[in-house]
């Protein structure tokens, strides 16, 4: 899409995104290697130095299961050490290792309630030398996730929000506004067909639904593999798979 | 004979017998020469131990006993169950029979310690509750005065706790009254801390009673490195810092902040301390203020990496200081591999900066990303002995299973539990019409009921 556009046009994008952020220094973008996901992001990735939100969709809101394999991967992209905040610790570290976040990667912190676990998702961020901090977290008002994003702007590291709740009535909490950079919505979709009976590679129905300077998308992705990379499914590799859904911005 | 241990009281030994009746009873028993002063003395060394394991503030309380008061520190320990715990049997390991209980006020908790065995754990609204059904003698009063009451007529302290106070003070004096109301808690009862003068200690006294949280902050970080420097004198490291503010009402609020490695850095020190201010609560001011390393180590110094293309990750440990001290040092961690094949056995935890674990975990088969708490069990319907189920249901849904992958046969051990030698466990990975990845599992091979119930359980979710 941005192919056809002019090329002033891009010069006068950077001039715009360089004074949205405001003399910040620009901390740099993970890209997914995926390419229509990454051809989708404003900056062609992840963008470093913000808070991104992730939650389950319909019964996956209340375990979360494919949204922490999703903070997982991502995290495990990047070098360095992962502080990962629970509130709930059932979280079964083998899956962890085979999204490609080792024993020897990741910190558990296991904070009481919800107020001290975003006290700890905080001191993380501003921590620099972390590779991710990932909270997984019920509530994110609008103040807590200005205060995260603003630690993460400070000290350039990645914030995942893993959006968990105790029902899943309670998701509809998910549509309230925050100050998080991109907002993402996994849910479990039929797995890769194999030609003998097995369960064959797991696959997501990845939804993007908030993201700044982008419009909302979906998309069918293979999870994780063993060094966190996503993959286009083998059937889709020819054809985008991004559809357009212009109108859905906010949650339902 | 003044004391005697559990062997001994077994046989018939009393407290109060002749030595010689004693020996009589029992043949072969070891007498000993009592020494008050010896005893007093290792009482003493006991709460500096105590002082620098437990919490800031110990106290000897001749002839048998040692006041702690543990607020601001068992936060370190993994909460006060914990610390009660591991006091009791660290002590047990050095020979010394001690039991010990933790309350609101000294005087409760040493009235349950001696007088009740069960209920070591005293809540705060509950003093009543646990002192009211003990004898008089648990209040800490003269023998002759117990006596006194005795013999009119008052055996428990609910008998005089709950009366009016005046005709028992014309009676009996004020012993009496202020024990009762130390016990209660509604007068205070300060301990004042024992010292030991090897530990590197800083202090500052103060003219004028000072109170604002900025004050605090501004002469505690003061004092950090005045200790700093005092530690580079002795070259060593503060592994566990006590900071001890006195109050002009003479109580002593205590925070007790502990280092993942021994650390001489002024900022670093002084950045945890700022952060416990707010649990220091000033009263009417504070007038002395004292800092101690009570737990130094050599700093470890270690060789940069100098070699080409390798680099040293970031230092991670003032995080992990600054999130132990403020939810716990039990609540940080890694997990780790465990060798064993049962699922929720294979995990262990081990210290967040802990070296890179040796084992690890087998990648080849699938494992869920949540694992519940325990096995749940499911309704299914599965041909025998080896096919996954056709449908389930969990929680009151239904789901027809589409795909599935297994067994992954998971044998009991032996040689933990003896209930183990025959039992399996089957693993199947299933997904429904939707995508959802579920780990079922059945207890026994499906063939022989001594291997399980061969009952249908779930135990994970995929993502």
């Amino acid at each position: 899409m941005r192919a056809r556009l002019p090329a002033g046009l891009d010069i006068l994008r950077d001039r715009i995104r360089a004074l949205e952020q405001g003399g910040r220094n620009t901390t740099g973008v993970l890209p997914f290697g995926v390419k229509d996901l990454d051809r989708h992001l404003p900056s062609g990735g992840l963008s470093l130095g913000a808070v991104h939100e992730i939650a389950g969709g319909g019964e996956e809101a209340v375990d979360g299961a494919a949204a922490a394999l999703f903070a997982a991967g991502i995290a495990a992209r990047r070098p360095g050490q992962v502080l990962w905040c629970v509130t709930r610790p059932d979280l079964f570290a083998p899956a962890l290792r085979q999204a490609g976040l080792g024993p020897d990667r990741v910190i558990y912190v296991e904070a009481g309630d919800e107020p001290s676990l975003l006290a700890c998702f905080e001191e993380g961020l501003r921590h620099p030398g972390l590779a991710a901090v990932v909270a997984e977290t019920a509530r994110l008002s609008l103040v807590a996730s200005r205060r995260l994003q603003l630690a993460a702007e400070d000290s350039g590291g990645l914030g995942l929000a893993v959006r968990r709740w105790r029902r899943a009535s309670e998701a509809a909490d998910f549509g309230q506004h925050t100050a998080s950079a991109t907002r993402w919505r996994i849910s479990p979709a039929p797995s890769s067909p194999l030609p003998v009976p097995g369960v064959g590679r797991a696959r997501w129905f990845v939804e993007l639904i908030r993201c700044r300077g982008a419009e909302a998308a979906d998309f069918t992705l293979e999870a994780c593999d063993e060094t966190g990379r996503l993959a286009l499914p083998a059937e889709l590799v020819r054809r985008s798979s991004a559809t357009r859904t212009g109108g859905r911005r906010a949650a339902a | 004979m003044l004391a005697a241990n559990t062997a001994a009281l077994a046989q018939g030994a009393r407290v109060g017998m002749a030595a010689t009746q004693a020996q009589a009873l029992i043949p072969g028993l070891d007498v000993r020469v009592a020494d008050p002063a010896g005893d007093e003395a290792a009482l003493g060394r006991l709460a500096v131990w105590a002082m620098r394991r437990y919490a800031p503030v110990c106290q000897p309380d001749p002839p048998d006993g040692l006041a702690i008061d543990a607020t601001g520190a068992a936060h370190l320990q993994g909460g006060e169950a914990a610390m009660l715990a591991d006091m009791i049997l660290r002590l047990k390991e050095e020979g010394i029979e001690a039991d010990a209980a933790i309350g609101p006020t000294y005087g409760s908790a040493h009235a349950v310690v001696r007088f009740r065995r069960a209920h070591r754990m005293i809540a705060p609204d509950a003093v009543d509750a646990a002192i009211a059904g003990l004898p008089l003698a648990a209040l800490r009063l003269p023998e002759a005065l117990i006596a006194h009451l005795h013999r009119m007529g008052f055996d428990r302290i609910a008998d005089v706790a709950h009366r009016p106070r005046a005709p028992l003070t014309l009676r009996f004096g004020h012993d009496l009254g202020r024990r009762i109301d130390q016990a209660y808690g509604r007068v205070d009862e300060p301990l004042v801390p024992v010292e030991a003068p090897e530990i590197p200690t800083v202090s500052r006294v103060f003219g004028e009673p000072i109170g604002a949280p900025e004050t605090l902050e501004r002469h505690v970080t003061a004092l950090a490195s005045e200790l700093c420097a005092a530690l580079e004198i002795l070259s060593l490291g503060a592994r566990r810092l006590d900071w001890l503010c006195v109050r002009v009402d003479n109580r002593v609020e205590a925070q007790r902040v502990g280092l993942a490695r021994p650390t001489r850095d002024a900022a670093r020190l002084s950045r945890l301390l700022t952060d416990r201010i707010e649990k220091i609560d000033p009263g009417f001011g504070i007038e002395r203020m004292t800092l101690s390393a009570v737990q130094a180590e050599p700093l470890d110094w270690r060789w940069g990496k100098s070699a080409l293309g390798e680099t040293e990750g970031p230092d991670l440990s003032d995080l992990v200081d600054m999130l132990s001290n403020r939810i716990g040092a039990q609540r940080l961690y890694r997990l780790v591999p465990v060798e064993s094949d049962v699922p929720e056995r294979s995990v262990g935890k081990a210290p967040p900066l802990s070296v890179a674990p040796v084992l690890d975990w087998t990648p080849d088969w699938p494992r869920p990303a949540r694992l519940l708490k325990r096995p749940e069990p499911v309704e299914t319907m599965a041909l025998l002995p080896d096919n996954p189920p056709t449908h389930f249901t969990w929680r009151g849904v239904r789901r027809r299973v589409v795909r599935a992958d297994g067994p992954e046969r998971i044998f009991g051990e032996w040689r933990r539990r003896d209930a183990e030698v025959w039992a399996v466990r089957d693993y199947f990975q299933v997904e429904d019409e939707v995508g959802r990845r579920f780990w079922l599992f059945r207890a026994g091979d499906g063939e022989d009921g001594r291997t399980g119930s061969q009952a249908w359980f779930i135990h994970g979710l995929f993502g």
